[in-house]
């Protein structure tokens, strides 16, 4: 278990990055705080994997450094690090028994048998697999497969840190569910710093206490469920989390109004003169449909009854605006304006939130 | 559902039929033919049952014969196989070294039987040869056409040269195949370099293994061309294998009938032993399946 530091840390797959492009991972200096649960989100491509394989030691940074509770270990192997690692495709070695299996990092490092033998039927009860245990891996299904992989990568007590690479994709949404109910019980009865890579908001937000936003290569936002839904740092924040995701639109503003296409919108707050390209953000959750005169002027194209709301698809100006609804209320015809709570209104220059000043 | 019922389809196969009456029945009939039959010139045939297959197993000489088949396809599989993983093992994984030893792995492959003899019998020839001048200047006494293990030896060697890359070859697609995220658990399991080989590598690629050992098997138990450049079966009968023996026999002796009951045993006796591989290799797959 260790707090594990990033220094000014980049990389690049190639040999002579010079632009800024180049780079998988853009320079950052982040602290993984020593027994936290992270859940590392962002879409494809945007250098998860990278990070965490940088963490574990697999791949070694082009620029940094990389401390473990102040040690630095920018260059040190995978097996000097103690870090247990599940990948997003099972990893099982095919020959080996299930238990054989589970019992192998253990071995590798000269544990006693009668530890291993206890700590196996532990890890095995963990992940429902009891009953195969004298079973080849080989033949098992892909969902059985990665259970061993989690098992794998759970069954030693003593590592700095557990990380997992977007491991539920091959296991379906019944086992999902209670294997990252499991992952949570084991991070709060052993404490161990685990960050967890995953595209899916769902799973971040139900498995951390922290969420680590990751956009092209760069972190945008680390903060708690509620921070990144209240308060996106980023507009790619803002449209990747939630459901449907944030509105953005054109504005300008000033002090504490803003103008969007002529009608003018209260923040609530000043803002200042933001420079560059300026946004207004709003989540649905914020905004509501009314009739009369306040507020855009908005065409409604379709609503949604997703059981627990409604989720209204407007057009405004050829932009998408969603609203979401209660249940109870109806949504009618004359229904042509969409008006902003300003506790939801965020402001964005160049993509980045603006602090809003005191009024 | 219901399937149809359409015995026309049977028609569909007859192409295939009809090639392989062609390319392998056909022939093997006219085999079959000789070797129930006994002649004395002017193309006039005696039916004589089995007798030519008794004759063949109380012969000293297709025993013989067989025992250094066997013990030449058992050497020769126990050097090429670990070599050639090896040498896979030890190959780059990519870039242009990769592509370099590609290349050079397969040159061996290209180069005909006889052409391969014909290099190794002048290599190792004692008056002319690279090899064979240069071990008895450093007063090794090696000279392959009449000393038994020289000429063993050199036999050996020569396959081991012209094939050990297929094996290597095979060997390196099925490395090739298995995904970094193994060896990445691996070393976060720290799992050592001979466990890294024994737990993932080797069942990973045992699949082409089977096909490598099944190939090496069969060409190795039916050689003929190289020996028969470079030694030509001697010094005595020592590097006779079955196929010198059999041509021997069939055209050095016209002994037709005995050399086709002959064939014929050795026929079913790879056949056998390909089917042997052949249920080794498709249980390998199933095992603790369901």
């Amino acid at each position: 278990m260790a707090k594990i530091t990033l220094q000014n840390l980049a990389h690049s797959y190639l040999a002579n990055p010079t632009r800024e492009e180049d780079y998988a991972l853009k320079s950052m200096d982040h602290d993984w705080v020593d027994g936290e649960a992270y859940a590392l989100l962002g879409s494809s491509g945007c250098g998860k994997s990278t990070l965490l394989n940088i963490i574990s030691g697999l791949l070694h940074p082009s620029e940094g450094r990389i401390l473990f509770d102040g040690k630095d270990v920018t260059m040190a192997p995978t097996t000097q690090r103690n870090i247990a690692q599940v990948f997003q495709f099972p990893v099982v070695y095919d020959t080996m028994t299930v238990r054989d299996n589970l019992a192998f990092p253990l071995r590798n490092r000269g544990s006693d048998p009668a530890y291993i033998k206890e700590r196996v039927q532990q890890i095995a009860a963990m992940i429902g697999m009891e009953e195969t245990l004298d079973r080849k891996a080989r033949g098992l299904t892909a969902d059985a497969k990665q259970k061993i992989s989690l098992g794998r990568g759970m069954v030693r007590e003593d590592v700095n840190a557990l990380l997992f690479d977007e491991p539920l994709t091959v296991i379906d949404p019944h086992m999902k569910w209670e294997l990252r109910t499991q992952l949570k019980s084991l991070h709060h009865e052993f404490g161990h710093t685990m960050i967890y890579v995953t595209h899916d908001q769902t799973e971040a937000l139900t498995f951390a206490d922290k969420v680590v936003v990751m956009y092209d290569g760069r972190v945008v936002q680390m903060g708690t469920p509620q921070q990144l839904f209240e308060t996106p740092e980023h507009t790619f924040v803002g449209y990747f989390i939630g459901s449907p995701g944030m509105n953005v639109l054109d504005a300008e503003v000033s002090g504490d109004k803003a103008m969007i296409a002529g009608t003018q919108v209260e923040l609530g707050k000043g803002f200042g003169t933001p420079t560059g390209k300026v946004e207004l953000g709003v989540r649905p959750e914020f905004t509501s449909l009314q009739s009369g005169d306040v507020g855009l002027p908005v065409t409604v194209k379709r609503v949604e009854d997703v059981g627990r709301h409604k989720i209204v698809r407007a057009d405004f100006q050829g932009h998408e605006v969603n609203i979401i609804a209660s249940e109870g209320e109806s949504i009618s015809p004359d229904m042509n304006r969409v008006v902003f709570d300003p506790a939801g209104i965020n402001i964005y220059s160049d993509s980045w939130r603006v602090s809003p000043k005191a009024a | 559902m219901n399937k149809t019922v359409n015995q026309k389809a049977w028609f569909l196969i007859l192409p295939v039929l009809v090639l392989v009456a062609f390319s392998a029945v056909i022939p093997l009939m006219t085999v079959v033919n000789y070797s129930v039959q006994d002649t004395f010139g002017n193309n006039q045939f005696f039916w004589a049952g089995l007798e030519w297959f008794e004759t063949m197993l109380a012969s000293d000489r297709m025993w013989d014969a067989l025992g250094r088949q066997i013990a030449f396809s058992t050497i020769i599989l126990m050097i090429e196989i670990p070599l050639g993983i090896f040498v896979a093992l030890n190959m780059p994984k990519k870039g242009f070294w990769a592509s370099f030893c590609l290349v050079l792995m397969s040159l061996p492959l290209l180069i005909p039987w006889n052409v391969v003899g014909t290099i190794w019998q002048i290599f190792g020839r004692v008056d002319i040869g690279l090899l064979g001048y240069t071990l008895n200047a450093i007063g090794i006494d090696y000279n392959y056409t009449q000393d038994f293990y020289a000429a063993w030896i050199t036999v050996i060697v020569m396959d081991v040269w012209h094939w050990t890359s297929l094996v290597a070859l095979l060997a390196y697609a099925g490395l090739q195949s298995i995904p970094d995220a193994y060896y990445q658990a691996a070393k976060i399991d720290q799992a050592g370099r001979w466990k890294v080989f024994r737990f993932i590598e080797l069942p990973k690629i045992m699949g082409v293994l089977m096909i490598a050992i099944l190939l090496r098997f069969m060409d190795s138990f039916m050689i003929y061309t190289e020996p028969f450049v470079v030694t030509g079966g001697g010094p005595g009968n020592s590097t006779t294998f079955l196929s010198i023996d059999l041509v021997k026999m069939a055209l050095g002796q016209f002994d037709l009938g005995p050399a086709a009951a002959f064939s014929i045993m050795y026929y079913l006796v790879i056949l056998l032993v390909s089917y042997v591989f052949y249920t080794v290799m498709t249980n390998l797959d199933k095992r603790d399946g369901h």
